[in-house]
């Protein structure tokens, strides 16, 4: 899709991205004046703010690549299959209503700021929480190379390299401009800069769906013509259809269940729930997150609009992108794209950074260096930020980027095998810590193993995230078979070690600690940063 | 997982069930694909299965919403009114 630089849109969408690093630089010098805590209010639970202003943060931050770019190019590429991120999304909440105030009670009441800081605390086992710690910051970086994909595929539809017939240099330019930018907004601005352009890249992310919610539907003569064109790309292409066939169902089913059931579990979603000022409001947040579930369903459906409009790229990951240039004025189209760019960059960023926390608390001062300097551990976690940002250069130079989809996937094939230690410990301290370690060795070997062998038309290796159930014989989501998987064997073999008689590792958390409320005797409302290096 | 969020006994009271179901009634809905994967009826030219979805949207945050203040109730009646 390269035809030429789009001169308007490239300038506005230059201005806007300016415009929020150099607020975010700012921030980052205006905060170390003032009040400390001036700026964490924001984004993380609202701690002075009201319900409304809080959701309004609260649900910017939701919208990242995989919102704008990822989902709309499944359903422009396969049709119905793509849209199991709705359902996806819906099951989400009855999950954080069961499970998140009980991670939150026990954290503020022990001092966690990981995951890995609750497994060791509860099973006694520092082979489990490293094992939980190694899990998160692998996961999270397909989830960052999700982000780049995004911000790539907007830069090469305003024309700035990319295209498929050009030097390597050219075709990966964009991608490249990607990770730098990341790189630098990370180093220079850290987690404070996203607390403060939030307002910014929020009220431009709200305004780009609600015009393209509304907008685009009505140009192309209502959702009758967009579903008629769509159903007869689909009929011709021999490929996806509108509602998945029966052999499909598991699939869509499965992929909905697991990618809900690992989405809490990621390294820098626990650190944005445990930031909350109490329980509660983890728990009324809850009923306020459907709206984004919707805005995801109307965004979804702007892949079939795609189609409606006569956008044909190869790559599906450009077909939003593009659509918004054909159809909005170049101005506006240039408003879009920074909100895609930034609404990726931000995020990105976070992931990053919790990543790099997790490593340098759970890994570096745990197992290398435990007696390191505030000083040594900002250094860590700089560098270690970086290398997960490589990690997902090179996850997006290996794996297929026309289905970035597939990226979030695979990040949640690892993650989920860190829920049977995370939440069955929040509920049971029934399981025994060797089962349970290994369990998720089993489920992070077969999930790595079968998502290797996926192959697609562009890959041999990892080309999908579905594959036959042994046993069932259906298609269905690996990251929850190789999670069932990490069960059996963590069950069997906790019977098997309780037999045995087998130590049980010491629990430093009680019951009571798992309801305890903000309030009550010992409950920290403000959590330690995870490392000295989170200012950074 | 556990029925209610929090388990102490005793366990099983009314309410309690009626949060159990609300929190489970989106499982069921959605993994059961079958019951709603098809065109028609469509609504305002969108097909069943895409509008059907985006209604269970509001429909979860209903049942969530009802389970909230039902667990709200619950404890508050458990704690003798602290909160």
């Amino acid at each position: 899709m390269n035809d030429g630089v789009n001169g308007v849109a490239l300038a506005v969408f230059i201005i806007f991205f300016l415009a929020v690093t150099v607020m975010g630089f700012l921030a980052a010098r205006w905060r170390k004046a003032e009040n400390e805590h001036s700026l964490d209010e924001w984004g993380l639970g609202g701690r002075s703010f009201g319900t409304w202003v809080t959701w309004f943060l609260l649900g910017g931050d939701l919208y990242t690549a995989y919102t704008f770019v990822a989902v709309p190019a499944a359903i422009y590429a396969a049709g119905a299959s793509g849209f199991f991120a709705v359902p996806y999304t819906i099951l989400v909440y009855p999950l954080i209503f069961t499970f998140l105030p009980r991670l939150w009670s026990v954290s503020h009441k022990h001092g966690y700021v990981t995951t890995s800081d609750f497994v060791r605390g509860r099973f006694g086992s520092k082979g489990l929480s490293l094992a939980v710690a190694v899990t998160g910051i692998l996961a999270t970086m397909p989830y960052i190379a999700l982000q780049l994909v995004g911000i790539q595929a907007v830069l090469d539809v305003m024309g700035v390299g990319g295209g498929e017939n050009t030097n390597w240099f050219v075709k990966d330019l964009p991608l490249l401009i990607a990770f730098g930018v990341l790189a630098a907004y990370t180093y220079s601005s850290g987690l404070r800069a996203p607390a403060l352009i939030a307002f910014v890249k929020d009220t431009l992310i709200y305004i780009v769906i609600a015009v393209a919610i509304i907008y685009v539907p009505v140009k192309l003569g209502g959702f009758d013509d967009v579903f008629g064109a769509a159903s007869e790309k689909y009929t011709t292409a021999k490929a996806g259809g509108l509602v998945p066939l029966e052999a499909g169902q598991w699939t869509y089913a499965t992929l909905a269940l697991g990618s809900a059931l690992a989405l809490f579990m990621y390294p820098h979603s626990i650190t944005a729930t445990l930031s909350s000022r109490s329980r509660e409001v983890i728990r009324r947040n809850t009923t306020i997150l459907p709206l984004y579930s919707l805005m995801l369903g109307l965004l979804a459906l702007l892949g079939f609009m795609a189609i409606a409009a006569g956008v044909k790229v190869t790559n599906p990951q450009l077909a939003i992108p593009q659509l918004f240039e054909d159809m909005f004025p170049d101005w506006f189209a240039g408003v879009a794209f920074a909100a895609i760019g930034i609404g990726a960059l931000v995020p990105a960023a976070i992931m990053s950074i919790a990543a790099a926390n997790l490593f340098t608390r759970n890994i570096y001062k745990d197992f290398i260096k435990p007696d390191a300097t505030p000083a040594q551990e900002t250094k860590v976690s700089k560098l270690v930020s970086l290398l997960v940002k490589v990690g997902a250069l090179v996850f997006v130079l290996t794996m297929d980027k026309t289905v970035a989809i597939n990226f979030q996937l695979l990040g949640g094939i690892w993650i989920l095998q860190t829920f049977p230690a995370l939440v069955g410990g929040l509920f049971t301290r029934w399981f025994h810590r060797w089962a349970l370690l290994a369990g998720w060795a089993v489920g992070m070997v077969y999930g790595t193993v079968a998502a290797y062998g996926v192959a697609s038309p562009t890959q041999k290796h990892f080309g999908g995230s579905a594959k036959e159930i042994p046993g069932i014989g259906e298609i269905g989501y690996i990251g929850l078979t190789a999670f069932v998987l990490n069960v059996v064997v963590t069950v069997v073999l906790t019977f098997v070690l309780k037999a045995l008689k087998a130590p049980d590792g010491v629990d430093e958390t009680s019951p009571a600690d798992y309801t305890a409320d903000a309030g009550d005797p010992g409950v920290q409302v403000e959590l330690p940063p995870a490392t000295a290096g989170t200012t950074h | 997982m556990s029925d209610a969020p929090e388990v102490r006994p005793p366990v099983v009271t009314p309410a309690r069930v009626v949060i159990a179901l609300c929190l489970v009634a989106p499982f069921v809905a959605m993994l059961w694909v079958g019951s709603y994967a098809k065109v028609d009826p469509t609504f305002i030219g969108i097909p069943f299965f895409y509008w059907y979805q985006m209604l269970w949207v509001l429909i979860s945050t209903a049942l969530t919403m009802t389970a909230y203040k039902l667990w709200q109730r619950d404890q508050r009646a458990r704690h003798g009114g602290t909160k």
